[in-house]
């Protein structure tokens, strides 16, 4: 089990549209990236916390939290946390802004995964 | 070392006193608790007893709070442990043990007792109240050995306990002091008419029959009136009421009424000395209904943790009871007197009767038998002193123009559901999860329901059904709750927000939140898109349609499937397309290796499953408009064949049809828009079930609004009758236009017309033709800004990445 981190840069600030997900492979891994109003942005797995699945991308995004397209359930994008009355949780992924690049980390094992 | 916390005594381990302290634990308070209960178990649901007797529950069934609940809050229990005093001097409750434990708070819950008649015997073997598990036991048991059982008391739990112990095989008399059962709950006609159904399921009745003696030796064998007829009975229950519990506070030198006496903060006459539920007597009165504990032990936990609250000012309280396939409903005043203006109806063959109450104009109260689906609503009416209008009076009376106007579920009883059936379809929840709810959680309100079990929350189509199950846990309804907003960001109404954004000229939905000063400052997936509509609606040429607060099918103008896939719908105006359409769509089908064609209901083709990245590509190799399948707007035209080809056509429904649907598509309406045109009355495109229906005849068209065939179908209106095509035009355009000014958004127009009523909607255009005309103008207005979305989004590079591409890193 090797336990590096890869980092992807995954486009320029100006490439993500203020509340509107974007679709994102990095490595095996799909991720649905936010830039929510305050400019911040975070990435997610685009894997719907649901039973049923899905994807998030295509939510709508209030402040920090994220309606998801399929079920209307609330996320926390910044702890992947489901709010309630719904429970579960989505994966997280930090993200860097170096400049006007935005990068994102996975970890070496989920990559292994 | 933390802080000494405050020590609070609580005696009475039952619903009112272990709700109150649940509330206190939800609001954080802080407080050493010790609990003290006479009878050995857990807390349990005593409202539910008639059930374990019944048998359809057991007693593990009905236990709110088990032991490992106690313990988890740090709760000290001492069950089968009677306190006996409070003394305020040493501040400490003594128990019969000898316990003593000091405190700095005490609620007294300690609830109320069978009233046994004081008549010789009553002290005999086989006599026994209805009250909690013990007595509920003690009928078990009997209904095992004895066979005769005589219940005195003929009010609610006289014959719920009557038609136990009849479900447990025995022959049971009930005796009743006067003509009339439940005369505190009914009036006569709704008296006898429980009284034939329950002597249809087996129940003997002694009417107007006093008991003066209880005969036997150690165990009783029958009961003498005073008119010295007897009755045989080798068991005897009690039920002729109930008295509250107030040895303890006696004892203890609180002022002691009927009950234990408490000012508007449940404050006894002592002091640090509270008290809930049944025990208790508040400005007069004794509550014996579940419902008002529960309001008594808000107040309480709110005053005891420091919070701010309003002070307890009583409960209206109703009455339904609680056997399965017998539906009473009681609520306010039930009696004629000349003062009244009686409202009723009687129905012998379905063994129904309604009957409404006014007191100038205003509702005072209710008594439903045999169908009690207005109970809920009715006891709201009541509990708000409503005035009676023509609107009220056909939805409670059932004259209403609709065909159904309820769920799915109407007229299915919410008592004789199985705790494990499905309530709210969409979510998963079943009866027992919102009953828990309710009583673990003290909720009043399908939005508290909603918040903790995510019922009602997707389509609503259940409400009714949650009101229901509030209604039947609680005896009692509804309380007042604060103004609802359109969401929970929000305490304004959909008029409010509309009137703001028009007064203040406000712009953008975060515009618009941020000086209505929103909760959540950028809104919700409810309000965003609601807004968005409003500003469109009001601005047409001017708003920017905000594709963050679209919902995800409108953003992306396809429909999303659960897969992630997309659905595209083009249009087929009418229903009618060419061999050449058919040729591409199969070509662009096979390419893109769309799963599924599905023909629609709104007759067109549904491409199911593409993929996210290949929609655009799509649309391009279409080459076709939007069908708009995705979208709060017109859907389609259904036709028929018409006067074209048909042997019955008198109109051409397939020419008007797709004049229509080209001259109205793309445009946002508050909910999704359907359509249909018929060439002849034979109906074969479904008018009755559109939001607008149109027939043609021979002279000319009617038009139908407001129907549905869809969560809750509904049968249209019939709207007008014109002449010519241009009328035509001319009144669905003023319908639609009056719909997008006046809908709230997500409301169909089914929904439309019956909380407009069909009479205002008909005067706005019918009769008066500058304002229709006007309103036609505002739709053309309206319509001249329009765009096919797909074609937009082909030319709009940026946007089209952002929402289509996976990029792969």
């Amino acid at each position: 089990m090797e336990n590096t981190n890869h980092e992807y840069t995954i486009g320029t600030v100006q490439h993500f549209l203020p509340q509107i997900g974007r679709v994102i492979g990095c490595g095996p891994v799909e991720l649905a990236v936010f830039k929510t109003s305050d400019g911040q942005i975070f990435a997610v797995e685009n894997k719907n916390p649901h039973p049923k699945g899905g994807p998030l991308a295509e939510g709508i995004v209030s402040g920090h939290y994220l309606y998801d397209p399929l079920y209307d359930w609330k996320i926390d994008l910044r702890s992947g946390e489901v709010q309630a009355p719904d429970n579960g949780t989505v994966a997280t992924f930090p993200v860097t802004v170096d400049g006007d690049s935005v990068k994102v980390t996975l970890q070496g094992t989920l990559i292994q995964s | 070392m933390r802080m000494e916390r405050q020590k609070l005594v609580l005696i009475g381990n039952g619903m009112a006193g272990v709700g109150t302290i649940e509330q206190i634990l939800k609001l954080g308070g802080a407080y050493d608790i010790t609990i003290f209960g006479s009878e050995p178990h857990p807390n349990y649901n005593r409202i539910m007893l008639s059930y374990v007797l019944e048998g359809s529950k057991s007693i593990e069934d009905i236990i709110l709070n088990d032991r490992q609940w106690y313990a988890d809050n740090n709760i000290t229990l001492h069950t089968g442990t009677t306190v006996v005093k409070i003394d305020e001097e040493s501040r400490q409750v003594i128990a019969d043990n000898g316990q003593a434990v000091p405190y700095d708070k005490v609620i007294i819950a300690t609830g109320s007792n069978s009233f046994i008649l004081p008549v010789p015997g009553s002290t005999k073997e086989g006599v026994v109240g209805f009250r909690d598990i013990a007595d509920c036991d003690a009928m078990l048991a009997a209904a095992k050995q004895y066979r005769t059982a005589a219940v005195i008391g003929g009010g609610l739990l006289g014959l719920e306990a009557a038609k136990g112990l009849v479900n447990l095989g025995m022959d049971v008399t009930v005796v009743h002091l006067l003509e009339d059962l439940m005369e505190r709950q009914l009036d006569h006609t709704a008296s006898s008419m429980l009284q034939a159904e329950l002597t249809r399921q087996g129940v003997k009745f002694a009417m107007g029959k006093q008991t003066a003696e209880l005969t036997g030796d150690e165990r009783v064998n029958g009961l003498r009136f005073s008119d010295g007829t007897e009755l045989q009975a080798d068991f005897v229950v009690m039920a002729v009421g109930i008295k509250p519990n107030t040895q303890l506070a006696k004892d203890s030198g609180i002022t002691v009424n009927r009950g234990i006496v408490v000012d508007d903060y449940l404050q006894t006459s002592m002091e640090n000395v509270y008290s809930v539920g049944e025990c208790t007597e508040h400005r007069g009165t004794c509550y014996g209904l579940v419902a008002p504990l529960f309001e008594q032990g808000m107040v309480l936990a709110k005053h005891l943790c420091g919070a701010a609250t309003q002070p307890y000012e009583g409960s209206v309280v109703s009455t339904k009871l609680k056997i399965s396939g017998v539906d009473v409903f009681s609520a306010g005043e039930f009696t004629d007197t000349p003062e009244h203006t009686v409202i009723s109806a009687k129905d012998e063959w379905k063994r129904t009767y309604k009957k409404i109450l006014l007191k100038n104009n205003v509702i005072v109260g209710a008594v439903l038998f045999g169908d009690v689906t207005e109970s809920a609503n009715l006891q709201k009416l009541v509990k708000q002193g409503t005035e009676m209008t023509d609107e009220i009076y056909s939805e409670v009376m059932g004259t209403g123009c609709c065909g159904s106007g309820g769920s799915a579920k109407k007229g299915m009883s919410v008592e004789a559901m199985a705790d494990e059936e499905i309530v709210c379809g969409c979510n998963g929840v079943t009866k027992k999860a919102i009953v828990d709810a309710v009583t673990e959680n003290g909720f009043t309100t399908v939005d508290e329901i909603k918040a903790c079990t995510g019922a009602t929350r997707s389509c609503g189509g259940c409400k009714p059904v949650v009101e229901q199950i509030l209604q039947f846990v609680l005896g009692d309804s509804f309380k007042e709750s604060a103004k609802a907003g359109i969401c929970g960001c929000t305490s304004l109404s959909r008029d409010e927000i509309v009137a703001e954004i028009t007064a203040k000229g406000l712009k953008t939905t975060k515009e618009v939140m941020n000086v209505l000063e929103w909760k959540q400052p950028e809104g919700c997936s409810k309000c965003r898109p609601a807004v968005n509509y409003y500003l469109g609606m009001i601005y047409p040429d001017t708003h920017e349609d905000e594709k963050e607060s679209r919902f995800v099918n409108e953003r992306m103008s396809a429909n999303i499937q659960k897969d992630g896939t997309f659905t595209v719908v083009p249009r087929m105006y009418g229903g009618v397309t060419t061999p050449e359409d058919l040729k591409r769509i199969a070509d662009v089908s096979l390419k893109y290796d769309v799963k599924v064609v599905k023909v629609t209901g709104g007759q067109r083709l549904d491409l199911i499953g593409v993929k996210k990245e290949d929609v655009p590509k799509v649309w391009e190799e279409l080459d076709m408009p939007s069908g708009y399948a995705y979208a709060k707007s017109l859907r389609t035209v259904k036709t028929c064949v018409g006067s074209q080809f048909c042997r019955f056509g008198t109109q051409d429904s397939m020419g008007m049809g797709a004049l229509l649907e080209r001259k109205y598509e793309r445009l946002d309406f508050p909910a999704k828009f359907k359509m249909a045109v018929n060439g002849c009355p034979r109906n074969c495109a479904e008018s009755c079930t559109k939001d607008i229906g149109i027939v043609g005849n021979d002279g000319g068209w009617e038009v139908f609004i407001g129907g549905n065939g869809g969560i809750k179908p509904r049968i249209a209106d019939s709207f007008c009758k014109v002449k010519t095509d241009e009328e035509l035009i001319e009144v669905c355009s003023a319908v639609m236009q009056f719909y997008r000014e006046t809908g709230n958004y997500l409301e169909r127009t089914s929904e439309w017309v019956e909380r407009m009523g069909l009479e205002k909607i008909q005067s706005v255009i019918l009769n008066n033709e500058e304002n229709r005309k006007e309103l036609a103008a505002r739709i053309d207005f309206a319509l001249a800004q329009v765009s096919d979305p797909w074609e937009k989004m082909l030319k709009d590079e940026d946007t089209r990445s952002a929402l289509f591409e996976k990029a792969q890193h």
